[in-house]
């Protein structure tokens, strides 16, 4: 069954292209959800892309986050629907308080652009309901603020809630307790670092991001 | 009703700061740096941003309450970030008032 997938474009977002490339390869269709109208559109499920989304200007997402689109976004996480933020849009999660938290600089501020390995940590979440938890996957990293941070009552919370959904396995920027994903207590949003949507072919290196884009189509047909 | 006679107008420096205890690469790599160049005496090397506007409102304690709401809102990410807020009233000769 066919949902619709709604990517969210900012000026500065560069991975739309490649989300939507994936999800209609799959079957999926797709939607540009521009960062300026107040809607949702109807879809399924929304995605987050990667990208520089207003320069990164003050902080990344900072500015990303007050777009007419994270308030109907907002709207429709609150409601249960799907909510995928990648690199980029992890960033615009945490900024818009949708994820708790906050991506720092890299440790040895060093850019990241690699391909790491992730351990699948909690399948309870709408990217991960497919994937077998404990499964190393090899995605692609490439970020300069991609090292997690947040209190300790926090971290404490997503531990004894199950909601790091990915743990890097060799930390690559220094985020805490080896974070590279987390959900929302409702499991509907999740924001990530890594590019599931970069590792969809044996071409470009990796096919382990499909498992975890599958797992978001199937989140869709069930809740729908 | 909004009268320009009735407001002020104050300079605001907002300068933002990594919290204590959050890692700040640049701050240490700057110290690292300063060592190397010969400057081996420098410490507690942070590195931050400086934000300045010139803000309208109607009294010092107006003023105030705004902009810790703007910074609280927008300037700075509580979780990773604190702010040193300065303000002091603008020349209004030079500011043709």
């Amino acid at each position: 069954m066919s949902a619709r997938i709604g990517v969210v474009l900012f000026p500065g977002s560069n991975c739309e292209l490649d989300v939507q490339e994936v999800a209609r390869a799959a079957g999926q269709e797709t939607t540009i959800l521009w960062h300026g109208d107040r809607t949702v559109d109807g879809v399924d499920a929304v995605v987050i892309p990667g990208g520089f989304a207003h320069g990164d200007y003050l902080r990344p997402g900072a500015i990303a986050r007050f777009s007419p689109v994270m308030t109907a976004i907002e709207e429709f996480a609150a409601a249960g629907g799907p909510v995928v933020g990648i690199c980029n849009g992890f960033q615009v999660l945490t900024e818009a308080g949708l994820l708790p938290g906050a991506l720092q600089k890299n440790r040895g501020l060093r850019f990241l652009c690699s391909t790491v390995e992730v351990r699948v940590e909690s399948t309870n979440s709408v990217l991960t309901s497919g994937a077998e938890s404990g499964t190393t996957l090899r995605l692609p990293v490439n970020h300069f603020e991609g090292n997690y941070t947040c209190s300790a009552e926090t971290l404490a919370m997503l531990r004894s809630e199950d909601r790091v959904v990915l743990r890097y396995v060799d930390n690559p920027n220094g985020s805490m307790d080896d974070i590279a994903g987390i959900c929302s207590r409702e499991r509907n949003v999740v924001g990530l670092m890594p590019h599931p949507e970069r590792a969809s072919s044996s071409l470009l290196g990796s096919e382990d991001g499909l498992v975890l884009l599958q797992s978001l189509y199937r989140s869709i047909s069930r809740s729908s | 009703m909004w009268n320009p006679e009735d407001v002020t107008s104050y300079n605001v420096l907002v300068q933002v700061h990594l919290r204590p205890g959050i890692a700040d690469p640049q701050g240490a790599t700057i110290e690292r740096s300063l060592a190397t160049l010969g400057f081996p005496g420098v410490s507690d090397v942070r590195m931050g941003k400086a934000i300045v506007f010139t803000l309208e409102a109607e009294s010092e304690t107006a003023a105030t309450a705004e902009v810790d709401e703007l910074c609280r809102r927008f300037l700075i990410n509580p979780v990773i970030e604190d702010a040193v807020i300065s303000m002091t009233e603008a020349d209004r000769a030079a500011s043709g008032r």
